[in-house]
């Protein structure tokens, strides 16, 4: 992974020193809540319910054994012993204090990690696929250019005050692992007629109040011109954006209001000038490239026979081999997800010794370094199969070896009102309620992969909008009520849920959820998953079964 | 009364005239409409004549208007209001102006290191403000990823 040298760290060490001077200054009355909260924002610390919550970023979900055990040491020593892991492959501290914060950074500092724009009206961390580099439906590795964004954007003196936030991800594989099509800016690797390598870049997508898939404004660009393109949709959206209602503000309103073919026409035009004056070169696309280079893995780790034996004699090894790992790109080598839904925790949670334990792990295993996905697991992407049972037996100690990856359970879930002070309705407790009632691991099996996707409010934090069954919190008259939807994805055949009926109470809504599953093994034809029987079918059967006792 | 101009401070005596506002004085500025309106008659007064931007002005209206100008001021309605970054990019980038160009406004000491950055070089406090302190901020940082107006040298190239 990405190592930072002098230059990077020195950026890093006086973001900290920036930071800390201005928590000083708000805390002594120099700066005022309106100006501490765009500078504290930019730096990921929201005050929340309870008490301030702190985003840490993970550049595009990637994470060392040593950066893991930081994120336990500041879960101790700072928090409550645990971390929650987000849809954007960050991870949040929901109880910090204020005057501790410059603190926490300093220690993330010395392991190359920071919370720059974690939140805020500014770029975000760009998010890529997790299984990037390992899986075989692969182009090209996304990472480096993640990367290569990652640096550009940071700190990006023209664009620290945008008129609302804005998220790249860049997606390498056939398969799109992740939601690409709702950024603000989308990358996909592809090839050219000539064979040659280059990106893609959709415009305009995004999820909260007004889910809009993303637009292709340039179905080529060449890689070395990849910034001044970022540079100049930009510009024309920190000049052009609506800043009169923030709930109208980001890049997809402005797409919408002045026609993908005048926006492009603008972009273009903007690029054209600059292009040549903002190459990336061949010699700085080579230094970061290096820094992912694929680790030494075994030639000979495909001989080994004890993982087939393994799996034929003990079946819960073996149902967890099926639903939790993917295929490596190395013939001997698997991926393995580790499932942050272990029934009765909360999505995405994880505790200090956890993380400890699994670095360890993750240097005995997988060559010391593990990913986050969007869908709020991990991933030890490089693990021998002769390795694996141990690796699970380990894992299965930790309370981490449930296995139930893009199954039910594996809900993605906002913290909602139990932690956010945006949300209407709670999350976590709806999520637990739906995990409770799927107890027999045979039926969720035979449920096959299925997306549900929490919000406990438009805002959308949880997916709701792309979920297979989404399920959003809503207000109303002071009671939470909650809206569903069904056919959502955020895939290649990316699509925004169609709304079922009328919202529920919310103890109506684990019973309804299980109704929509039950209808979905009536109806559905052979191997058909349920977002596919849900786009044969309609929604209707399953809008008169959830509500036939209305 | 002082500002900061090209990373010391200075006394300032350039005077901001309202729309309604005789020219007066051997320099000053006037609104983007008012230039529109009246540049032939504020030339004409032989003094040094700046304008005010808004980030709702149209520049390529007075592109072709920019040597006459000796002063660019944008103005910075709020804090988060970052269209005038752009502003001082494009005056610097697109339209080659490299007279002064003055943020004034509610920008706070910690967009002044930003403001430098895209082409800046005059600072204005609408209100007090300790122009020792933000001074300082010009150089929070020593090390940066992007090219900025004025240095074309990739990023990388920096690197030890």
């Amino acid at each position: 992974m990405y190592q930072y040298d002098e230059y990077d760290q020195t950026l890093v060490n006086e973001r900290v020193a920036q930071f800390r001077d201005q928590t000083r200054r708000f805390l002594t009355g120099q700066l005022s809540e309106d100006q501490f909260r765009p500078l504290r924002l930019m730096n990921g610390l929201y005050i929340q319910r309870h008490a301030p919550m702190l985003r840490v970023a993970i550049p595009y979900g990637l994470l060392s054994s040593g950066q893991l055990r930081m994120l336990a040491h500041i879960a101790r020593h700072y928090d409550r012993g645990y971390g929650h892991f987000t849809t954007r492959q960050n991870i949040q501290y929901n109880w910090p204090q204020l005057e501790q914060v410059p603190d926490i950074l300093a220690d993330l500092a010395t392991v190359q990690m920071h919370a720059i724009q974690t939140s805020g009206n500014c770029i975000r961390n760009t998010t890529s696929d997790p299984l990037a580099g390992v899986c075989v439906d692969e182009l090209e590795d996304p990472r480096p250019w993640c990367e290569i964004i990652r640096q550009w954007s940071t700190l990006h003196p023209e664009f620290a005050f945008l008129p609302r936030k804005f998220k790249i991800a860049v997606s390498g594989a056939a398969k799109d692992r992740a939601a690409a099509q709702f950024h603000d800016i989308g990358l996909y690797l592809v090839s050219n007629e000539r064979g040659e390598v280059g990106f893609e870049v959709m415009v305009g997508g995004g999820l909260g109040r007004t889910p809009i898939i993303g637009q292709t404004i340039r179905p080529f660009l060449e890689k070395r011109h990849l910034l001044s393109y970022l540079e100049a949709i930009l510009r024309v959206y920190n000049l052009f954006g609506r800043r009169d209602n923030k709930f109208k503000a980001r890049i997809k309103i402005l797409l919408k209001e002045t026609g993908v073919e005048k926006f492009t026409r603008m972009v273009e035009e903007e690029w054209a000038r600059i292009r040549e004056d903002l190459i990336l070169d061949e010699e700085e696309i080579e230094r970061v490239s290096r820094q992912f280079l694929p680790p030494a893995y075994a030639l000979d780790a495909n001989q080994d026979t004890s993982f087939k034996s393994r799996q034929a004699e003990d079946p819960n090894f073996s149902a967890w081999v099926r639903h939790n790992t993917v295929e490596h790109k190395i013939p001997g080598y698997r991926a393995a997800f580790i499932s942050l839904k272990a029934p009765g925790i909360a999505p995405g949670d994880i505790t200090d010794a956890q993380m400890e334990n699994l670095a360890d792990l993750v240097d005995r295993y997988s060559f010391g370094e593990l990913r986050v996905s969007h869908t709020q697991n991990l991933l030890l992407a490089d693990v021998k199969q002769a390795d694996l049972h141990e690796l699970w037996r380990q894992l299965r100690e930790l309370n981490l070896a449930t296995a139930n990856i893009g199954k039910a359970t594996d809900m993605i879930c906002c913290p909602g009102l139990d932690f956010c002070s945006l949300a209407n309705a709670s999350s976590i407790p709806v999520a637990m309620e739906i995990t409770s009632l799927l107890e027999d691991m045979d039926y969720l099996y035979d449920l096959g992969d299925i997306r549900i996707n929490i919000s406990g409010c438009m805002n959308g934090c949880g997916h709701h909008s792309v979920g297979h069954i989404g399920i959003l919190g809503v207000d109303k008259k002071g009671a939470e009520w909650f809206q569903l939807t069904l056919g959502g994805s955020s895939s290649n055949d990316a699509s925004l849920g169609e709304r079922l009926g009328p919202a529920l109470i919310r103890e109506e809504v684990p019973g309804a959820v299980i109704s929509l599953l039950k209808t979905y093994v009536e109806l559905r034809e052979e191997e058909e998953s349920f977002l596919e029987t849900v786009k044969r079918t309609g929604i209707e059967p399953f809008q008169e079964k959830v509500y036939a006792n209305h | 009364m002082q500002i900061i101009k090209d990373g010391n401070i200075v006394a300032d005596h350039w005077r901001h005239l309202d729309d309604d506002q005789a020219p007066a004085g051997d320099q000053f500025t006037v609104s983007f409409a008012r230039w529109l309106a009246e540049k032939a008659a504020l030339l004409a007064t032989g003094a040094a004549v700046g304008v005010r931007l808004n980030g709702d002005d149209p520049l390529d209206a007075i592109a072709n208007d920019l040597p006459s100008l000796n002063l660019i001021v944008v103005e910075f309605p709020s804090l988060t209001d970052g269209r005038g970054f752009s502003i001082v990019r494009l005056l610097r980038d697109r339209y080659g102006f490299d007279g002064e160009i003055r943020a004034r406004g509610d920008f706070i000491r910690d967009q002044v290191y930003f403001l430098g950055r895209v082409g800046v070089n005059a600072f204005e406090c609408r209100h007090e403000c300790d122009l020792e302190s933000l001074l300082s901020a010009l150089t929070d940082f020593t090390v940066y990823y992007q090219t900025a107006s004025g240095d074309r040298q990739p990023p990388a190239r920096k690197r030890g």
